[in-house]
């Protein structure tokens, strides 16, 4: 019995230390000025990109919180009466239209405003956002299951060779209702297609025949692909080039007639006593340092000054459609209504 | 409550033991029964917080194609629940009722899926039968992303617990009902179904809510292989994280309660009077020869624990293959860990964290089941507690998670302090998995003999003497069992904690989520074997408390 105390006490006194020791690390870091920022950008590219932050403003202390597009916008909508974010950093455009109309964003113009395209940011005087890159729809092929149904990589080159009947039942894309990819995908078909007329959806019917399985996440078509799971996945450029960077046998192409896309963008979150430290980064988020790092995985960076890119030749932003943000937004709710009713509904297994 | 039932209440036991009782269910329905409301109420509101009635419902149901995720929830549910409760019933039948070899080891490779996050089962799954694995470079192909795909994910995953209600419950049957049987020359078959069958009726009853239950509100397996095929859960999932529309996302919600609610119901009916008790009379089973039957036993279990370690073996082969299937390569690259995800940290963070809801959990389960259980009456506070004690179940943990957020976050409410530290992380656990400890600890105290209270009484020595000294040292192996559990399920659960985690403290099975979609199996897969080495190890620790316990009952009998 005594025993049983004793051990019982000792279990009180080593939970204690361990609740003081995880409070403790939090406080030690609040000494120095810091700030929380919500990303949605890929966990590695965080790692290396905050590298440039911290060289430049050692004392300011980041804190992270990495959620996929949905995860973060739902948290920060949910956490609307009491904002915890200090900057969205690297979230969707099209989430922070739905941010800035809830008034949850603060305009702010950061230093280089200018160099950043005017088709890139938000329309307002002062900005409540600023896009930083672009991400866009590319088809990720499976080179060795390709040629196992007498296609080769090369013969995808548009819209239209995904409607091959070798490959009914191969090829993966998004979800519209769970994956910014998958929206900007569909949006970017049907504005192709002549925006509010019937061509978009005929064309997006006649590729549901062909589709093994609507995914909720954009990158896992390019990794479906990568690992064989499919033959072509729909999904964004970086996706499939870290695809085939990792060994898998995998071509990224881009669709002849141009890519639906979206931003990562940047937000100042409106909440009582904005630090300083917030706008201090988000200077730092379009600065040329920051750039030049986001350079290395993405083609497309809104000054204009994008990398090389495989799969292009030239200028990267002209793969991009015109894109009108603004009708996305406007039509957001229609287009994802539609799209359950004819696609989402018919539920049986492949 | 009316002034009369209070007033004999109050007569009935003392203020303080009304008191303690009354705290622990306020304490429940701060942190359970608010948040909830706090995000359901959304249910009945449009976009712009105004009150619309049903509105949102006759929306939901007018729309086929969301609707239609109800029958699919039910469809998969149902399917989960028959083959899950056949395979544990028989399963248990052959480590407690036959003569097969290898017991034990059956025993604990029944528990190897709740040691492992479902997101994870269902990335061996797609090892083992997606287009590129094993069994289907092999020639079959079940085709595995939708209806099959969520239904074999669903019973690997209900499966453990359908299996120990079985193996719990074949032990407290009385053997001297089969040597009646057996002296009177009743045929085994006969005797199964009259015997057996019913002895086992609350078991069974349990098990079939318990599955049905876990695989209706279950995320991780349908997001991952469910294909096109909807679910309510996912369907929480596009609307909360998709469309942002938080008022349907509680609606879906709200329709995940219903099995819940019907079980508590029908539990009402059916377990008024308690089977489980083993009287001091009972023998324990003597075990007949059957080599037919043996055989066939053995065939049963050595295939479903070669399945679970088939899975188990396809994570390793995922986490130390440089590119699986292209290049085989072996290598230990996917052990280390993306800086922005937490790192190696979030493990330990994860060990920490699972370590305080464990401890915190077991005092208040235990806590709560003796205060509603060992309360004699049945008065509407004691209905509430146990109403309270099996809604957890029931509640998926995204809807926890972000009811968290809008509960605790509000500047104001005064346990505002709590948001974004750790101690929220370990109170959403505990709510999230009370319900299985709970039973346990209230089964482990309706075995314990009346008595000892009521000689107590008569001794005047207080009630929470009595629960220190004699009920708690009675139920150890109860209590390692529930500590035991909590702490297995918090190394491996996301859903609620995707919601809460904070940026000081991340935690690794949120980072084995991030790194799946973002396609990273392999480092997925590594993670994931981390945890399982860690659960295992509290496992074996619980079997040596277990051994230890049992030590100490047979030297203090010897004496």
């Amino acid at each position: 019995m005594e025993n049983l105390y004793r051990l019982g006490i000792a279990g009180i006194l080593i939970m204690v230390l361990i609740l003081l020791d995880c409070g403790d690390n939090s406080s030690k870091k609040q000494m120095a000025p810091s700030i929380t920022v919500y990303t949605a950008l890929e966990s590695e590219l965080v790692t290396e990109y905050l590298k440039s932050f911290t060289k430049h403003h050692p004392d300011i202390n980041v804190r992270i919180i990495r959620e996929s597009t949905g995860i973060i916008t739902a948290r920060l909508l949910a956490e609307k009466g009491n904002p915890q974010a200090d900057v969205v950093w690297g979230t969707a455009a099209s989430s922070m239209l739905i941010l800035d109309e809830q008034g949850l964003l603060e305009p702010y113009a950061p230093k280089g405003l200018e160099q950043i395209l005017p088709q890139f940011k938000s329309e307002k005087p002062v900005p409540t956002w600023v896009g930083m890159t672009a991400w866009e729809t590319a088809f990720v092929v499976n080179t060795v299951e390709i040629a196992k149904l007498g296609i080769s990589a090369s013969d995808i080159k548009g819209y239209e060779d995904l409607l091959r009947p070798q490959l009914r039942g191969q090829v993966t894309m998004p979800n519209p209702n769970s994956s910014g990819t998958g929206l900007l995908t569909v949006a970017g078909v049907l504005q192709l297609r002549g925006r509010d007329g019937e061509a978009g959806w005929e064309y997006l019917t006649r590729l549901h025949d062909n589709i093994k399985q609507y995914t909720h996440s954009g990158s896992k078509p390019a990794r479906m692909a990568g690992s064989g799971e499919c033959v072509v996945g729909v999904s964004f450029g970086y996706a499939g080039i870290s695809q085939k960077q990792k060994g898998a046998p995998v071509e990224i192409v881009f669709p002849a007639e141009g890519s639906g896309w979206d931003l990562e963008a940047n937000a100042l979150i409106r909440k009582p006593g904005i630090s300083s430290s917030a706008k201090i980064f988000l200077d730092w988020a379009i600065s040329d340092d920051a750039m030049n790092s986001y350079r290395v995985s993405y083609p497309i960076i809104t000054n204009g000054k994008g990398g090389n890119y495989e799969g292009f030749d030239g200028d990267p932003i002209k793969q991009l459609i015109p894109n009108d943000l603004g009708w996305i937004a406007g039509n957001r709710e229609s287009i994802l209504e539609k799209w359950v009713s004819k696609f989402d509904g018919k539920t049986e297994s492949r | 409550m009316t002034r009369y039932s209070l007033r004999r209440r109050l007569v009935r036991f003392s203020a303080a033991h009304f008191g303690v009782l009354f705290f622990v269910l306020a304490a429940f329905t701060v942190v359970f029964i608010l948040p909830l409301l706090s995000l359901f109420s959304q249910a009945f509101t449009n976009d712009a917080g105004v009150w619309a009635g049903l509105a949102n419902y006759k929306r939901y149901f007018s729309s086929p194609a969301l609707s239609v995720s109800v029958w699919n929830t039910v469809h998969i549910s149902l399917l989960t629940t028959l083959f899950s409760t056949t395979l544990g019933f028989f399963y248990a039948y052959a480590v407690t009722r036959t003569a097969i070899p290898g017991k034990k080891i059956f025993t604990y490779a029944a528990l190897l899926p709740i040691f492992i996050p479902t997101v994870v089962q269902a990335l061996g799954l797609v090892y083992i039968f997606g287009r590129q694995g094993i069994i289907t470079q092999l020639g079959f192909d079940i085709s595995l992303y939708g209806r099959n795909g969520i239904v074999i994910a669903e019973t690997i995953y209900t499966f453990p617990s359908a299996f120990l209600l079985f193996y719990t419950a074949f032990q407290f049957v009385d053997g001297r009902l089969y040597e009646v049987c057996n002296v009177m020359g009743v045929k085994p078959l006969k005797c199964f179904f009259h015997v057996t069958l019913p002895e086992m009726k609350y078991a069974i009853v349990n098990a079939v809510f318990v599955c049905f239950t876990l695989a209706f509100t279950d995320f991780g397996a349908p997001k991952v292989i469910g294909g096109n095929y909807n679910v309510l859960a996912t369907d929480v999932y596009k609307q909360v994280a998709g469309q942002f529309n938080m008022s349907m996302g509680a609606v879906v919600g709200t329709l995940l309660l219903i099995p819940a609610v019907l079980s508590f119901i029908v539990g009402r009916f059916i377990s008024t009077h308690n089977s489980g008790a083993m009287s001091a009379k009972t023998t324990a089973l003597t075990i007949k020869e059957n080599r037919l039957r043996d055989m066939l036993y053995f065939i049963l279990c050595a295939a479903v624990s070669a399945s679970f370690l088939f899975l188990v073996a396809a994570l390793c082969v995922g986490a130390f293959t440089a590119f699986y299937p292209y290049d085989m390569s072996f290598t230990l690259k996917y052990f280390t860990f993306t800086e922005s995800r937490g790192g190696l940290q979030a493990f330990f963070n994860s060990i920490s964290m699972s370590a305080l809801t464990a401890f915190f959990g077991t005092v208040f389960v235990f806590l709560a089941a003796y205060m509603i259980e060992k309360t004699d009456g049945y008065g509407l506070l004691t209905k509430y507690g146990k109403l309270l004690s099996l809604l957890p179940l029931a509640v998926p943990g995204m809807v926890i998670g972000i009811s968290y957020i809008f509960f605790f976050n509000s500047p104001a409410n005064p346990l505002n302090f709590i948001y974004g530290t750790v101690a929220i992380l370990v109170l959403s656990n505990i709510v999230h998995y009370f319900s299985v400890p709970y039973l346990t600890a209230a089964g482990a105290f309706k075995k314990l003999d009346k008595e000892f209270e009521i000689v107590a009484e008569s001794m005047k020595i207080p009630r929470w003497q009595t629960f220190f000294r004699v009920s708690i040292p009675l139920s150890a192996n109860a209590v390692a069992e529930v500590a035991m559990y909590l702490f297995v399920n918090s190394m491996v659960t996301v859903s609620a904690l995707v919601f809460l985690f904070s940026a000081d403290f991340k935690i690794a099975a949120v980072a084995i989520t991030h790194m799946e979609e973002a396609g990273e199996n392999s480092q997925a897969a590594a993670m994931s074997i981390l945890i399982i080495i860690v659960n295992i190890i509290v496992r074996a620790l619980y079997e040596l408390v277990i051994k230890f316990n049992k030590h100490k009952q047979s030297a203090r009998e010897s004496m």
